[in-house]
């Protein structure tokens, strides 16, 4: 603000500020929490971006769905197609199908704009769960999951669970060959179940299979139900986030009990912003240069047609290839049978899944730390989680394989017997060696005890009001190599204001020890965890 | 959770820290939050200051007209690739232009945002403390735990009442989940029933009834009982093996005619329809997860996750001399369900 000109305008502009902040506060009384909020602090990593990119991968999926949704027919009435040249597909004409067939062929070659909507809503779909799957790993490997953040992990969960159903319904909404085909394996699975299992499917279908009741209750249940679930989830999820306050790598200066990193206003929300946009750009890209799921090459679905080398989107290839290595055991006595479909469709994930939601508690019985946290683990620090989930990622892998040993086995020129054979052992040998290697790589990690970013740094100092000196966690934080150790260490003096001390004012860090020391050697220092309350 | 003062040894061969420094008081489960002392106040966000309001490029009028016309250009690509998506679409629409023109205007608009926030805007990295918003003090937990108390209290001292509820709610609520029953039909007997039966002629996809020669030597035709295409459980394949020698299984004499045998094509395995056929192996594969069935051995899989053989129809001629099925299938077709063995 050089000039008086400039100095005017900025007071001009302050008075319409306030004028339309006391309007609003008149009413709502809102001022206090507005200047919390633009005051939020978020902290900077790329990591951190990746549940933002889910989140605008939603808002993308919710704004090219409702346009979807205006044309799509959720009908399984039989038609015959009749399109003439430039409206329409001429390959189908005179074939029968059921009117949701027809209109999204219509939505695709009929309705201006059409086909790239629905290219970039599958797009978005499948950079979604990508999305996810990714942010799932970052929450797991840094260990942010821990106290207090445990209802999130379920909460994340759940969100995965209503997504990966929310896609499934929609893939199968076309009632297309592929799609169709997926439709009869999940019918199956569903019939599979003990006691119900017939009953359930029936219900589900409204009839036998394949019945006309099905289309329309997906329609609901993509349209409506599952959008309903996420966004209630996601809300849930985001408040919490708010309240409890974004978890940190530990760094120089950085402690349990501070946060680091930009401005909600402006810095953060701008930011966000041109994330929503570059999110944007890269699925209109994808959706309009990269063909996604050409339904009109696979024809309209009927039960007895079939197409060879069917795939499901990504993210249920791993359920699909566990339905594939499953032997071919069934168990009938009694009168009863539980069919096979039952144990890879039905056990498998539902194994998964508890495991999963149970890992909070899971880990806290390992590391017997009841413990909260904010700041977070380096993988490495971790070797045994790290080498839980990267052996979980090599089981996901192994089976998704699966779900393609049709195609592979072509590709590779290996028999698919021999290819499925391979796979099944790998589901149990793949997450052993992955693991381990994991697990022996951490250590080696650790041993170097460099963190490939961090430099070190004095630690902070806070200043009270009465004249004292505060450290915020002291610098050795950075790479002491273990978190939690380090956080309480931190804390500890913060709360017991022990840790004023001549060194600290000098600048120099102050060490877990309370003896000050050259910031410089703890880059090479082994990363055990030396520095824990113990010793303080 | 320990509560001795020695350090555990983790799974990683590292020590822990001993948990038992937070259990030491009733203020435990406080410190189990960051160490904080329940006693102490703690400062919460730190309010925006001098520093905060300074951006990257303040001092520098050079730089920032730099990064101002920079901004300025991104933002106009996407205006201009506004007009060209409009233009694409009144002249008709093109996919992968209307994606491109998208994608160009996002990306502008996206990173234009970027480079303003990061040089003109203010905002320096800033530490705070976090403040105790996820640990309520002492007395705040206590106040609400006595306000809950005073409402539990009245409603503890009606036991029957309380019981009651509990019983009404849980009777009234199943019965409200009675209409789920209508979402579909029973199945009742239909998971054991095709259309087929005795006499039913075997009809091609277009309802043509079919006589044995329409079928040569190692063909494979999928059939239908007639006027019943739309019959997802009846689904057939009929397969001429020629000469080839296949085991007739005990109870299946007679359902072939000469080389001609007729299996269910419903997968056994999850339903799919069985439609690949290897004329030198006489195997057919299921697509969906690849269940081998050996045809010269009545259908028996031979490979994948499927354990039962496809269900034989027994096939015979009419006085017409066209193929009918002699009987429906013996045993329900398709995939494995609770009531089946
Ligand atoms: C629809 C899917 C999801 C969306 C849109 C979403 C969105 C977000 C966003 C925007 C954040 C803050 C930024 C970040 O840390 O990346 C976040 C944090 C978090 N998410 Fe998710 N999430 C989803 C699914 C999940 C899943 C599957 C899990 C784990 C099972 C999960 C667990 C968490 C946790 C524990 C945090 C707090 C992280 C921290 O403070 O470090 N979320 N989520
Ligand atoms: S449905 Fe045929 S192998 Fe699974």
């Amino acid at each position: 603000m050089s000039t008086t000109e400039e100095r005017l305008a900025a007071q001009k502009r302050l008075k319409y500020e306030k004028a339309g902040l006391d309007a609003i506060d008149d009413r709502l009384g809102s001022s206090g929490f507005l200047q919390k909020a633009l005051d939020k602090i978020f902290p900077d990593h790329w990591s951190f971006m990746v549940g933002e990119i889910a989140m605008y991968c939603f808002v993308v999926l919710l704004i090219t769905g409702v346009y979807l949704a205006l044309y799509y027919v959720p009908s399984a009435s039989d038609i015959v197609y009749h399109p003439t040249p430039g409206h329409g597909y001429m390959p189908l004409a005179g074939q029968h199908m059921s009117e949701a067939y027809k209109s999204v062929l219509d939505i695709t070659f009929n309705v201006r704009a059409g086909l790239i909507m629905r290219q970039m809503h599958h797009w978005a779909a499948v950079v979604f769960m990508a999305a996810i799957a990714f942010h799932l790993c970052r929450i797991f490997f840094t260990g942010a999951f821990r106290r207090p953040r445990e209802t999130n992990w379920v909460i994340g969960l759940l969100l995965l669970l209503s997504v990966m159903l929310e896609g499934f319904s929609g893939y199968s909404l076309p009632d297309d060959l592929l799609s169709g085909t997926g439709l009869r394996v999940v019918f199956s699975i569903v019939e599979s179940i003990p006691f119900i299992g017939s009953w359930l499917a029936f219900d589900l279908w409204g009839s036998a299979y394949p019945g006309s009741a099905l289309i329309p209750r997906l329609f609901v249940v993509h349209e409506f139900l599952f959008p309903l679930a996420i966004l209630g989830l996601l809300t849930v999820h985001l408040m919490i986030i708010w309240r409890q306050k974004h978890t940190d790598f530990p760094g120089p200066g950085k402690t349990e009990t501070n946060i680091r990193g930009s401005r909600l206003w402006p810095q953060y929300a701008i930011k966000s912003g041109a994330l929503l946009m570059v999110v944007s750009g890269v699925l209109a890209a994808l959706g309009g240069l990269f063909q996604i799921n050409p339904i009109w090459l696979y024809g309209p679905y009927n039960p007895f047609t079939v197409s060879a080398g069917a795939q499901p989107d990504w993210y249920v290839g791993w359920l699909d290839g566990s339905v594939r290595l499953w032997p071919h055991w069934e168990f009938r006595s009694f009168g009863h049978e539980i069919a096979n479909p039952f144990f890879p469709g039905i056990l498998v994930p539902g194994i998964v899944f508890t495991l999963m939601f149970a890992w909070p508690q899971i880990d806290r019985w390992i590391y017997k730390d009841h413990a909260a946290h904010n700041l977070l683990d380096r993988p490495r620090d971790k070797p045994f989680r790290t080498a839980v989930g990267v052996g979980a990622l090599a089981f996901f892998t192994d089976l998704t394989l699966a779900s393609g040993t049709d195609i592979l086995g072509n590709d590779l020129h290996i028999p698919f017997e021999r290819l499925i054979e391979i796979l099944q052992y790998g589901v149990f040998v793949a997450p052993l060696v992955a693991g381990a290697i994991a697990y022996k790589a951490c250590q080696a990690l650790q041993r170097t005890g460099t963190h490939p970013i961090m430099k070190p740094v004095g630690g902070v100092l806070i200043r009270t009001a009465d004249g004292a000196y505060h450290t915020l966690g002291d610098d050795h934080g950075g790479h002491d190599g273990n978190g939690h150790a380090n956080g309480h260490d931190g804390n500890g003096h913060a709360v017991d204001g022990h840790a004023v001390d001549g060194h600290a004012v000098d600048g120099h860090a102050v060490d877990g020890d309370g003896s000050a020391h050259n910031p410089e050697e703890d880059i090479t220092e082994p990363a055990v965890g030396g520095a824990g309350p113990g010793d303080a | 959770m320990t509560t001795t003062d020695h350090p555990s040894v983790g799974p990683d061969g590292v020590e822990e820290p001993s948990s038992s420094a937070f259990y030491e008081d009733d203020d435990a489960k406080v410190k189990l939050h960051f160490g904080i002392d329940p006693h102490e106040p703690w400062p919460d966000d730190v309010p925006r200051g001098q520093d905060d309001s300074r951006w990257r490029f303040q001092d520098n009028p050079k730089l920032a007209r730099m990064a101002e016309l920079k901004i300025a250009f991104c933002w106009i690509l996407t205006l201009l690739a506004g007009i060209g998506f409009a233009v694409t679409y009144v002249v008709g629409g093109q996919t992968q232009a209307e994606g491109a023109l998208l994608a160009v205007g996002f990306l502008g608009m996206g990173v234009g945002l970027i480079l303003w926030a990061r040089d003109l805007l203010p905002g320096t990295e800033v530490t705070a403390s976090r403040g105790s918003h996820n640990v309520s003090d002492r007395s705040k937990r206590e106040a609400a735990a006595e306000a809950l108390n005073r409402t539990i209290d009245p409603i503890a001292r009606r036991p029957f009442l309380f019981r009651l509820l509990g019983l009404v709610g849980g009777v009234f609520g199943l019965a409200a989940l009675f209409p789920i029953a209508s979402l579909g039909d029973r199945p009742h007997r239909s998971l054991y029933k095709t259309a087929w039966g005795p006499g039913v002629r075997v009809v091609d996809q277009d309802n043509q009834p079919l006589k044995p020669s329409d079928i040569k030597v190692n063909g494979i035709l999928t059939v239908f009982p007639e006027n019943g295409i739309d019959d997802a459980q009846s689904s057939t394949v009929l397969i001429n093996l020629g000469n080839a020698p296949f085991d007739v299984r005990p109870g299946t004499q007679g359902w072939n005619i000469g080389g001609l045998v007729a299996f269910s094509k419903i997968c056994t395995h999850a339903g799919c329809p069985v439609g690949l056929y290897n004329s030198t192996t006489h195997q057919l594969v299921c697509p969906c997860h690849q269940s081998t069935f050996d045809v010269l051995k009545g259908c028996n899989p031979v490979f994948g996750p499927a354990s039962r053989s496809l269900p034989q129809l027994p096939l015979a001629v009419d006085t017409e001399g066209y193929l009918i099925s002699s009987k429906g299938y013996q045993e329900p077709v398709g995939p494995g369900f609770w009531n089946r063995a």
